[in-house]
């Protein structure tokens, strides 16, 4: 009995000084394999006294349970503690960079545009486009400006020959529109436009959004509903705006929208963002629709514009310079 | 157009401020540019008079001079040259305070005590003339306060007309649309018919009627051009923008500005016969008052005598026909010439002046008259001389005729959305000029006056009710239009997504100019003759860009001289190739474009920097076409000049050419002075765009088998060829072929290549066997064997 004792004591603490699974199989084989100090004191079990044998033999068994349980326990901690080691082993620098392509960006005239096209295909407006290279008629004739007509001097016209020019506007798509549809008509016409002219304030490339809208009964009240609505949503603020009376052969009346900016100085002044007006008769007319039965509104507003007050860009150059200094800014 | 606020207040003078005034007639649609004073804020400066001028003791350019005040006398130095007894001056006294906060205290100059300063125009900021001081008229008052007494309580309006409102182009039309905005009346000059007495007069002949159809001219004999113009008139046309030449000129251009109507004065001793008004001869010579000859075209209308052309009518005059320090006998002109005769013609000489400006935009027709008799009066007071009977030619058939316009009320309240008041409506359109022949619930019958002849149909009558009610006073709303969306079609795939898919592999988007220089051009496309612009805005933006490349290398350059080497951009865009005399067959196509260069990741501590190469840009082609599943592009080996002959391929869709992809051509990318490869792709835009409506197939539930292959072949073998060989004999079962090496170099003949290709099967309705799958591949090596010389290696 001393010596089961002393058995299950030595197992026990040859258990616990096991540090890996290989030593602890010696431990198994040693204690509990077929020649196993435990395993043999069963097969002594012919010396024992007949009456005390099932009691010994309970006693080994409990002895060989109590040995094998905490072999379990003790693999079960072995190994938690080498995959521990292990995970510790494979920490990473979680602060590095991630791995691969940086994202690119839009241009702020894109994305300008998309923003105005947005809106406007809330509200049901389809966007149209056409040739930048126009004939004369698209271009003016068709929008009430006749040859030397002095509107022409307003806008610097790029030419190929006397009847082929670079649109000074998107207006022919309009034209081209009208053209070849019938009222209603809801377009936006986003696009590159082209003045010969070249400054600080004035690229010879220029992108507008030109809008219309042609139905029966529309009047200058939608006109300016739309267009106050558009610059609150286009700004995200509450703009005072002011309607003004301007002259564009192609509508009558004709206006020029300003927006109240008030600069660091909190010193507030009027600001032209938009051109409109209602479609003159002649136009209709002259595309094929009836302007007794048909009214629209026609506007455009330059994107650099818009762009620059939105992002606060002090130099029109600088969208024509592709710098990725500047370009990834819009990110 | 510029003017004195005072002169437009001596005609109309509603009770409100500069800046009220400038809202209001802002607010009519005449925008105002700018307003600026009349003068320096100053103080405390009277008309002075020069008594005596001594030389300064101790300066050779300075002297001692006293001036009187009317009531006292000081002594002033000063240093002048003009200073001299007699005259009168600006004479700023001790406490005076001019612009800039300087203080007038007494001084001493070179030990000469000086109570006082003497004044030039510049110093009270009258103008930027500096030659010595400002010189009064000799009946100036001694002693008046010198801003009464020049009316310098002044502020310069600067207004931006529109073409359509010339009728706004003279004090007296300003005066009116004033008036009506503040229902005030309007108080015109007073002009009286001259008393003619001389008969002396000269013959006017038209021949070109139908661009003049009214000519007046009155000869006046014995003025004294040396005579000068008195100081309000130089004044006020100052404060109009206008320098002081002679009293003459001055005169008619004075009457241009108060009336609106453009004069001419000729020197009578130079003209021959009669005056002419005709169409030029071709080519016919004319020496401008500008000191410039031009060759004149037979569209262009001239004055001329029976000799010569003397004047370019209505736009500019002749050097030896106007008047000169000479002349003494002046033929006045005052003239209607039809807009549409005179429309371009001042441009397409280079020139343009207050004369064209106006009657190329319209003149009042009924003005000649009047501003004929005005101008005779002020040159009779002001230059002497005696006056002969008016002249007048006129073909009253091509006048322009009144306009009679109807005003519906149902299209006036349908335009504006809201029913204004009949009585207002009538007193708008009465207070503008226009003639009521009828006034009914209805409708509004009206007559535009002659000033008006913009006015023409009734939209105009709408503007003008609706400018003059305000249109911030009218209604705002959203239109209620029926909801009318048109189908975004899913067979094409949206820009964005195009450009978001760009941008997700790192790209920039940029945009460049249209036009780009011809000779970057040639560089890239000797082969093409590009779109040239007639009017170029310089040299290096002359023609239309065949290509968006040349702009994006451009691109990359810029950058890459700023230190920025890793460059990914693209742009989408026209290009245009073709004839531009033929805009049919122009081709304007859209494109996509793109430009990598530098490392194939943003700099990092995971790799060694590697530059991209052609594969990394045909993967994103290749993305842009898998867009939606449209088109699958093929690659042709390309040949373009501009391109690496080995790096370099076609997209092709359909067998057709659709884009680009390859390497810059290495000598000209050393030319355009790249330091780097740098890969680019231009694509048809709308191709990229194509899409496919996704359509579901059966997934099979059958497992899938793969085999891999290293097949030896010939180094110029193109992998596709092995695809296609692959694919055609592979069986109904196969799926795909993955290449997963590529090798050459050791160990293998230096003319071969290997290849190292997985193959998939999967059958929709059973799990294949070995035996199905072997025979596929026996048919797959013995085809490759075959066609392509293929040989499997171990």
């Amino acid at each position: 009995m001393e010596n089961l004792k002393q058995i299950l004591a030595d197992a026990l603490a040859a258990v616990a000084a096991s540090d890996n699974e290989a030593g602890l199989d010696e431990v198994r084989v040693q204690y509990l394999g077929k020649k196993g100090a435990l395993t043999s004191l069963l097969k002594q079990l012919g010396n024992v006294a007949p009456e005390d044998r099932p009691k010994f033999g309970q006693l080994v068994n409990e002895a060989k349970e109590q040995v094998q349980e905490k072999m379990t326990e003790r693999k079960t901690a072995l190994a938690a503690a080498a995959l521990n080691a292990k995970l510790a082993n494979e920490t990473i620098d979680i602060t590095l960079s991630g791995k691969g392509q940086e994202i690119g960006g839009l241009h702020p005239v894109t994305r300008t545009m998309e923003r105005i096209e947005n809106f406007f295909r809330g509200i049901g407006f389809d966007v149209a486009s056409g040739p930048e290279i126009e004939d004369d008629y698209h271009n003016f004739e068709a929008l009430n400006i006749p040859a030397h007509h002095p509107a022409r001097a307003m806008q610097d016209t790029f030419y190929f020959n006397p009847n082929t020019v670079l649109r000074t506007h998107t207006s022919p798509v309009q034209v081209r529109t009208m053209e070849n549809n019938q009222p209603p008509i809801r377009i936006i016409c986003p696009g590159r436009v082209y003045r010969s002219d070249s400054d600080q304030t004035h690229t010879p490339m220029f992108h507008q959004v030109e809008g219309l809208l042609i139905d029966e009964n529309i009047s200058f009240a939608d006109l300016k509903g739309i267009l106050q609505q558009f610059l609150n949503v286009f700004f995200e603020d509450d703009l005072k705006v002011r309607f003004r009376p301007s002259y564009f052969p192609f509508t009558e009346p004709s206006i020029e929208v300003d927006i109240m900016r008030t600069n660091s100085k909190g010193e507030e002044s009027w600001l032209e963002v938009l051109g409109c007006g209602m479609v003159h008769p002649k136009v209709l007319e002259m595309s094929g629709i009836d302007p007794e039965k048909y009214t629209g509104f026609a506007f455009g507003m330059g994107v650099e514009r818009f762009a620059m007050l939105r992002y606060k860009v002090d130099d029109l150059r600088m969208f024509f310079e592709n710098d990725l200094r500047f370009l990834t800014q819009f990110k | 157009m510029k003017f004195s606020e005072n002169w437009l207040r001596e005609w109309v003078n509603p009770a409100v401020t500069t800046d009220e005034l400038v809202a209001q007639v802002t607010l009519a649609g005449l925008e105002v540019d700018d307003v600026e004073t009349a003068a320096g804020v100053f103080t405390g400066v009277v008309v002075g008079e020069i008594l005596t001028a001594e030389p300064h003791p101790n300066a050779d350019k300075l002297q001692v001079c006293t001036v009187s005040d009317g009531t006292e006398q000081f002594q002033v130095v000063c240093g002048a040259p003009n200073a001299r007894p007699g005259i009168k001056i600006p004479f700023a006294k001790i406490g005076a305070v001019l612009g800039g906060d300087f203080k007038i205290k007494k001084a001493k100059l070179r030990q000469v005590e000086s109570f006082g300063m003497l004044c030039s125009a510049s110093e009270l900021e009258i103008s930027d003339e500096n030659d010595g001081i400002l010189e009064l008229a000799a009946d100036a008052p001694v002693g008046a306060d010198i801003r009464e007494y020049l009316n310098l309580n002044d502020s310069i309006i600067d207004v931006d007309l529109t073409p359509n409102r010339a009728d706004c182009l003279s004090i007296a039309g300003l005066a009116r649309e004033v008036g009506v905005i503040n229902k005030v009346d309007v108080t015109p000059v007073a002009i009286e018919t001259q008393a003619v007495s001389i008969d002396d007069s000269f013959p006017i002949r038209v021949d070109a009627t139908e661009g003049c159809p009214r000519y007046l001219g009155r000869v006046i004999r014995g003025v004294n051009v040396k005579a000068e113009s008195p100081l309000w008139m130089v004044e006020k046309l100052r404060r109009s923008g206008i320098r002081s030449i002679d009293p003459i000129v001055d005169i008619t251009n004075y009457v241009m500005i108060e009336l609106g109507q453009p004069m001419h004065a000729f020197d009578l001793s130079n003209l021959t016969g009669s005056i002419v008004v005709r169409l030029a001869e071709d080519g016919e010579k004319i020496l401008l008052l500008d000191g410039q000859e031009v060759a004149l075209r037979s569209d262009t209308m001239v004055i001329a005598d029976e000799q010569k052309a003397l004047a370019i009518a209505g736009v500019m005059g002749g050097e030896h026909s106007g008047v000169n320090d000479q002349t003494q006998t002046i033929f006045l002109e005052s003239a209607f010439f039809a807009p549409l005769a005179l429309a371009g013609k001042a441009r397409s000489y280079g020139l343009h002046t207050d004369s064209s400006h106006r009657f190329e935009r319209g003149v009042d027709a009924t003005l000649a008259a009047k501003a004929m008799e005005r101008a005779t009066q002020l040159i009779l007071e002001i230059a002497g001389g005696e006056a002969g009977p008016v002249n007048e030619a006129v073909t009253e058939a091509n006048l322009p005729k009144a306009n009679q316009v109807t005003l519906r009320r149902q299209k006036l309240d349908q335009y504006l959305a809201t029913s204004l008041d009949k009585d207002l409506v009538t007193d708008i359109l009465s207070r503008l000029g226009l003639e009521m022949v009828e006034v009914t619930d209805e409708k509004w019958v009206t007559v535009a006056p002659s000033h008006r002849f913009d006015i023409e149909i009734e939209a105009d009558l709408i503007e003008e009710v609706a400018r003059i009610f305000g249109y911030d006073n009218l209604p705002s709303s959203m239109p209620t239009a029926a909801v009318n969306f048109t189908p975004a079609s899913e067979s094409k795939t949206p820009i964005q997504s195009l450009r978001a898919t760009l941008v997700s592999q790192g790209y920039q988007e940029a945009v460049t100019y249209s036009f780009i220089d011809p000779v970057l051009s040639k560089q890239f496309f000797p082969a093409i003759d590009p779109v040239p612009l007639e009017n170029p805005i310089s040299g290096d933006m002359g023609v239309m860009r065949p290509s968006l490349l040349p702009g994006l290398v451009k691109v990359y350059l810029h950058n890459q001289n700023r230190q920025q080497s890793r460059v990914r951009i693209f742009e989408t865009g026209s290009r245009f190739v073709g004839d531009v005399n033929n805009l049919d067959e122009l081709d304007q196509k859209h494109q996509v474009a793109g430009l990598i260069a530098g490392s194939r990741y943003p700099e990092g501590w995971y790799h060694n920097n590697e530059k991209v190469d052609f594969y990394d840009l045909k993967a994103h082609v290749e993305a842009l076409f898998d867009l939606n599943q449209g088109a699958k592009p093929e690659f042709e080996r390309a040949d373009e000049t501009y391109l690496h002959p080995g790096r370099s391929a076609y997209v092709l869709v359909n067998g057709e050419r659709v884009g680009v992809i390859g390497e810059l051509h290495p000598q000209l990318a050393k030319q355009l002075g790249t330091n780097q490869a740098v890969y680019v792709f231009e694509v048809d835009l709308n191709t990229v765009l194509g899409a496919k409506l996704p359509e579901y197939q059966r997934v099979s539930k059958f497992p899938e088998v793969r085999r891999d292959l290293a097949l030896l072949v010939d180094r110029t073998t193109p992998v596709n060829e092995l695809e296609k060989v692959i694919a055609e004999n592979a069986g109904e079962a196969f799926q795909k072929v993955a290449v997963f090496d590529v090798y050459q170099g050791q160990g293998i003949d230096e003319s071969k290549k290997s290849v190292a290709l997985g193959l998939t099967w999967q059958h929709p309705s059973h799990t294949l066997s070995d035996e199905e799958v072997n025979s596929a591949v026996e048919a797959v090596t013995g085809a490759l064997a075959e066609k392509l010389g293929a040989v499997i290696r171990g």
